[in-house]
């Protein structure tokens, strides 16, 4: 524990080290998981329960028909093919649920992110521990939902448990961004057009249920451009362990990018709002 | 041993230099949003151990020039230089150093009043040892020990407030910077968060604090600068700021009329050493009231009112700026 400290302190002072960045920003993360303990229960009931019963619904019901009525999709049964698209949606709506009130809230309602921001965490460092507390979770909802479904039938390939650090890829892709516009307006009002036009689209045509080729071809590269189709993609691959290694790293690199560009949009914005 | 964060000894983390150099040290300090100019090229300096109030009215610069100084806001113009080290390159280890207040309350309201205290101190880097020890005695400082796990939201604002105080001061800062550390409690409340301003004065905690009020300033601070649209108009003690720019006492006439208080003006002209007019009262400055009350009843003036009290802060403020604090 004393490794984590630092700061001006008379009780610390002599066994003081400067703290590299990722330390504070930990301690960010530290109060996320602090609140996470009240209702972990309820937490994962929803994160992996909802998900699980879109594959109840869509894999074994509806995949029933698909299967008699048209065989396997894409070599493998529906429940395999749309269980890897049913993690990355559901890692995509968790990044939206977690990046647009809640950020607004740390920044202008409860404003606690200030409060942070006062100590010798930085802004920068505030988004980062906020972000990261949001992949840890996804990590642990995708693994107990990879794990249940795999029992289930759903995950073919032991490749399946790459599927996890794939879906935490794709949440960040997108709460890195949208945490950054969330940041930067002045009220709520936009944020539930954005989850009908931009956030129920996407898990509607990005792959997730059937493959982008069923959609019309003007639709089609506009469905391969958003980032969930790259992590759905990702995920597929490894439960079904039929992604080739070019493609896999095509898809982890479209998903970098938008990583990288969308931390520093989201720093940007944290100074602007928290430091400005 | 105290119950409070004190600094009164010189830390070997001190690179502050000399022991007299101020803990803020502002010259021409400058902030503007766009062209707007918020805080004009102030120039102040805070020592060790001492009360430093900013007084001034809504829009002033109070609040801009304590986020200067909190290093949260870059400044535009000008130095400042806090504990000896420049905000622009050294913003986390002044920070650490720094207990704040903020004017808006922003206590975590998803965790309880311990918590509060336990996640910010962790927030510092402090071990959990230490914080669970310090955030006991921070809790009786604050008069919360029976709100232990309550939640936030259902406290007092007098309470949130002296919450948001106790947590300021987890990591037994050096400076604490207060931004109207009172301004909407009742008065119980308010004198209740003072006594407690006093007793970290007494320990010996610097404290830069914000206000517009002039009895807060008067109570609590022992230096003080007086800031109206983003200038220093003048700087002293309370008393020195009085004396210079006020009586020692003054007379209020109130007129039952306005027609009648323009009537009585002529007559009023020179009693005491000024007389100012204002639209629901006139104020006349007198070293003496009692006798500048009897010339006013002489020369046949007939006030709905008169009351004599001493100069006050108030008083100065008009002077300087020709406009009352509330205006
Ligand atoms: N982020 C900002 N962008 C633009 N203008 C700002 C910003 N912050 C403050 N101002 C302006 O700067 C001026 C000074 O504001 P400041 O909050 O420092 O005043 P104050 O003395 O604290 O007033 P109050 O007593 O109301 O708290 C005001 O006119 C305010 O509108
Ligand atoms: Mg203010």
């Amino acid at each position: 524990m004393s490794d984590l400290v630092a700061g001006a302190d008379d009780a610390v002072a002599g066994r003081r080290r400067r703290p590299g960045p990722l330390v504070p920003m930990l301690r960010v993360t530290e109060r996320e998981a602090r609140i996470w303990t009240r209702y972990w229960q309820t937490s994962l009931l929803s994160g992996v329960l909802t998900p699980l019963m879109f594959l109840g619904a869509m894999g074994i019901g509806l995949g029933g028909l698909v299967d008699d009525a048209r065989g396997p999709v894409d070599g493998v049964d529906y429940l395999a093919f749309v269980t890897p698209g049913i993690l990355a949606a559901t890692a995509m709506q968790a990044a939206a649920g977690n990046s647009l009130w809640p950020v607004m809230g740390g920044i202008k309602w409860e404003k606690q992110f200030h409060a942070a921001a006062a100590t010798p965490i930085s802004p920068g460092q505030v988004f980062g521990g906020y972000l990261l507390w949001g992949a840890a979770r996804t990590a642990l909802n995708a693994t107990l939902f990879v794990a249940i479904a795999a029992l289930l039938g759903g995950v073919p390939s032991p490749w399946g448990v790459a599927a996890v650090p794939a879906a935490v890829l794709g949440y960040v892709a997108f709460a890195a961004p949208i945490t950054a516009y969330a940041a930067l307006q002045d009220s709520d009002v936009t944020f539930p057009l954005i989850m009908r036009l931009a956030i129920v689209p996407m898990f509607l045509f990005s792959g997730t249920f059937f493959p982008v080729r069923q959609l019309p071809d003007w639709l089609e590269p506009l469905a391969r451009v958003s980032p969930l189709w790259h992590a759905v993609e990702l995920c597929r691959g490894a439960t079904t362990g039929s992604l080739g290694a070019l493609a896999a790293l095509g898809h982890v690199a479209f998903l970098l990018v938008v990583i990288g560009l969308g931390c520093r949009w989201s720093v940007r914005a944290f100074h602007a709002r928290l430091a400005g | 041993m105290s119950a409070l964060p004190s600094r009164s000894d010189p830390s070997p983390l001190d690179d502050a230099g000399p022991g007299d150099e101020p803990l803020i040290h502002a010259k021409a300090l400058t902030k503007k949003f766009g062209s707007y100019v918020a805080v004009d090229g102030v120039d102040f300096a805070v020592q060790r151990g001492e009360v430093f109030g900013f007084l001034g009215p809504n829009g002033a610069g109070k609040t801009t020039t304590m986020r200067m100084i909190a290093c949260v806001s870059p400044i535009t113009d000008g130095e400042l230089r806090i504990l000896g080290m420049d905000p622009r390159h050294h913003g986390p280890a002044i920070r650490a150093r720094l207990g704040v207040v903020p004017q808006e309350d922003n206590l975590d309201t998803e965790l309880t009043v311990w918590d509060n205290l336990v996640i910010y101190g962790r927030y510092f880097g402090l071990p959990s040892g230490v914080i669970r020890e310090r955030a006991a005695e921070l809790l009786a400082f604050a008069h919360l020990e029976d709100r232990r796990d309550s939640r936030v939201d259902p406290l007092s604002g007098g309470m949130k407030r002296r919450l948001t105080i106790a947590r300021a001061l987890i990591n037994k800062p050096d400076l604490v910077l207060l931004d109207e550390p009172t301004t909407g409690l009742d008065p119980q409340a308010r004198h209740l968060l003072w006594e407690r301003l006093y007793r970290l004065k007494r320990e010996g905690v610097t404290q830069v604090l914000t206000t517009h009020y002039m009895d807060e300033a008067e109570q609590l601070c022992d230096r003080l600068v007086i800031m109206d649209e983003g200038r220093i108009v003048a700087e002293g003690s309370p008393r020195e700021l009085i004396e210079r720019h006020s009586t020692r006492e003054v007379l209020e006439l109130r007129f039952a009329l306005p027609d009648e208080q323009d009537a009585a003006l002529p007559h009023l002209e020179g009693i005491g050493e000024r007389v100012e007019p204002l639209a629901e009262r006139v104020l006349v400055y007198a070293d003496d009231g009692d006798a500048a009350l009897a010339q006013v009843t002489d020369r046949g003036v007939r006030p709905h009112s008169a009351l004599v009290r001493r100069g006050s802060l108030e008083d100065v403020f008009l002077r300087l700026t020709g406009r009352s604090l509330d205006e």
